[in-house]
């Protein structure tokens, strides 16, 4: 194992004699092909070359390509070169490795103009995004022609499915809903209190808090723990479907994959996320009440007196109207995403990603959409 | 062939939960031999592929590897050393779906060895033609290729860096009967040149008629019978009847024959 490879020459004439000793194995391949280019090099003017492997300790892949890589070299500079002294063990290797590599490679990626590449990037980038929409658009065909069937045939509607969703996308996400949501309350109420005490406006937190927590920060907040939460699992759990044929199993055997995957999941999700809201809603003043009582020295008699002359139904409707709409948006996107899983690992950790970013957008630019909407109805 | 043993295995025991799936289990593997290892689906082919080089723990039993006790290894690098000197063809190829052909191929040189990107990549192409593949796939991704492609190119992989041993999990596995006997042709001759001892998990007949030096048997967690087929065929054991014997056996008992 220790013995070192080397490549000695002895020259009779004009024929010159390259002598290969020790071990032409892996671990030594580096230093051998400085020996070889370098003996390549070296030797450009000899006629005849005789590469004797007699000596050879040991031999494997490695060593007999970068053999046959010499006798190639020393060929192409119009030598005669030949392989002598085989032991009957490597004589199959060498055999082996004189038809590899025969064929020339293509040279890959060529001179490219910058200024082209950047164009071609954002060319594919935008048609990406456009094509996404019409996924989108047509998932929300294919769901909506489920849905009128399913009202036509309630049979067909997988209660068992949805219970099920409904258990890991709601029922387990309100502990940490709750618990986020309170913070957020918690904080929205310090930070008003910080600053209305310079206006001696305290009182006025209370209105601010929860305006913002029911018309806005509440549905958002929870809407951005879904799409993190539910909505990745959803894209990662059809994508490795996907990527395992079972989406077209389950069509060749006469089911449609929007039905049996897609529906119950949108379904769970446009029932869990306004219960979420509501709760999430709640969990918000609630941190927020509390703040405003120990930091803020306001009794929660106060507080509820305030609430109760802030806010008038329609701000607590605003909120949970959005809800199911952002819920649909969020189960959409994350079941676009996942069908759209190719065969890779990495096609799959980028399309999740790719669903949590997206819906987190669409959902802002859906309140968006909303905050007009709602403006123009003057509620 | 000579009677040194690159894999002795002794008394090895392995098991999940209360029963044990392995079961005093003793089997050598010698240099320079292909070993066909048989038994019925769950018995623990597999499992005892697995326990070797390492994925699994064992209760208790030896493992030697070329001489030397797997538990006795002290460091991260014995172990490393001794990894290297395996490869591992997985049953359902387990290439790495984000890399080319090419890179897979190079990853396990890559990582141990510090090449030229040149000789690195006529190393990969060299072996993708050992395993009888076209230079042209070299830029592919798995999920382009057809599954006999998939279990080359992972033989390619386990071959990247000259192992001594090779353990094949059911290379045949998927393969249509053509393809299958040119995978065996396969393994055969780079086990001819490369020197190789082969370890291959199957359940087709015709490999372990055609290239399996020895074959050795697994039932109830122990091995009951290691040899040549011929002595398979000739055993009185009701499993080994059953197995080579039966329907789908009869045809190759008849090649044997003749």
């Amino acid at each position: 194992m220790s013995s070192t490879a080397t490549l000695t020459a002895t020259t009779e004439g004009d024929r010159l004699a390259l002598a290969a000793t020790g071990a032409w194995t892996a671990e030594r391949a580096a230093e051998l092909e400085e020996i070889i280019d370098d003996a390549a090099q070296r030797y450009e003017a000899a006629r005849t070359v005789d590469i004797d492997l007699a000596k050879l300790d040991r031999l494997d892949t490695f060593g007999a390509w970068l053999i046959e890589r010499l006798k190639r070299a020393l060929t192409a500079q119009g030598s005669t070169a030949r392989i002598i002294g085989l032991s009957d063990t490597d004589r199959g290797l060498i055999e082996e490795v004189r038809l590899v590599n025969r064929t020339a490679l293509p040279e890959t990626g060529g001179e490219n103009n910058r200024v082209l590449v950047a164009l071609d990037g954002i060319g594919r980038t935008m048609a990406g995004i456009g094509w996404s929409l019409v996924l989108l658009a047509h998932l929300l065909g294919a769901l909506s022609m489920v849905v009128v069937g399913t009202l036509a045939h309630p049979s067909r509607l997988r209660l068992t499915s949805i219970v099920h969703h409904l258990e890991r996308v709601g029922w387990r996400a309100v502990p940490i809903i709750a618990l986020s949501t309170f913070l957020i309350g918690a904080i929205l109420a310090q930070q008003g209190i910080f600053r209305f005490r310079a206006f001696g406006a305290e009182v006025y937190v209370i209105d601010m808090v929860s305006v913002l927590v029911l018309r806005e920060v509440g549905v958002l907040i929870v809407c951005v723990m879904v799409a993190g939460r539910s909505g990745s699992a959803y894209t990662a759990e059809l994508g490795s479907m996907k990527m395992r044929e079972e989406i077209d199993a389950l069509r060749t055997m006469g089911f449609d994959p929007v039905e049996v995957l897609v529906l119950p999941r949108i379904v769970a999700l446009v029932i869990a996320l306004p219960l979420l809201t509501f709760l999430g809603s709640m969990a918000a003043l609630y941190g927020a009440g509390l703040v405003c009582w120990l930091y803020g020295g306001m009794t929660p008699d106060i507080f509820l007196e305030r609430l109760r002359e802030a806010i008038w139904l329609p701000t607590f409707a605003v909120g949970m109207i959005k809800a199911p709409f952002m819920a649909l948006t969020i189960g959409l996107v994350a079941c676009v995403e996942g069908f759209n899983v190719e065969g890779s690992a990495a096609s799959l950790g980028l399309r999740t990603t790719s669903s949590v970013v997206k819906s987190i957008f669409m959902v802002i630019v859906l309140d968006g959409l909303f905050a007009m909407f709602f403006a123009a109805i003057g509620m | 062939m000579n009677n040194e043993a690159v894999i002795s295995v002794r008394d090895l025991v392995v098991g999940f939960g209360a029963t044990p799936v392995l079961d005093h289990v003793t089997l050598d593997i010698f240099r320079g031999e292909i070993l066909g290892f048989v038994g019925s689906s769950g018995a623990g082919k597999s499992v005892l592929m697995r326990t070797i080089i390492g994925l699994l723990p064992k209760r208790a039993g030896t493992i030697e590897v070329f001489g030397t006790d797997l538990a006795d290894l002290q460091s991260e690098l014995e172990r490393r050393a001794i990894e290297r000197r395996w490869g591992v063809l997985f049953q359902q190829g387990a290439l790495f779906s984000s890399l080319t052909v090419r890179q897979n191929i190079q990853f396990p040189i890559r990582e141990r060895l510090k090449l030229s990107p040149r000789l690195m990549d006529e190393i990969a192409l060299a072996k993708l033609e050992m395993v009888g593949l076209d230079a042209g796939v070299r830029e592919k991704f798995p999920a382009e290729l057809s599954g006999g492609m998939v279990k080359r190119v992972a033989l390619a992989r386990a071959l990247a860096l000259d192992p001594e041993i090779v353990f094949l999990d059911e290379p045949t596995s998927g393969l249509d009967p053509i393809g299958a006997a040119e995978f065996d042709e396969l393994i055969r001759t780079l086990q001819r040149t490369l020197g190789l001892s082969v370890f291959m998990v199957t359940h087709d007949l015709d490999s372990l008629h055609a290239v399996c030096d020895r074959i050795a048997v697994l039932v109830d967690g122990r091995v009951i019978a290691a040899g040549p087929i011929e002595s398979m065929i000739a055993s009185q054991h009701p499993w080994l009847n059953a197995y080579f014997r039966g329907k789908r056996g009869r045809q190759v008992e008849h090649l044997v024959h003749h």
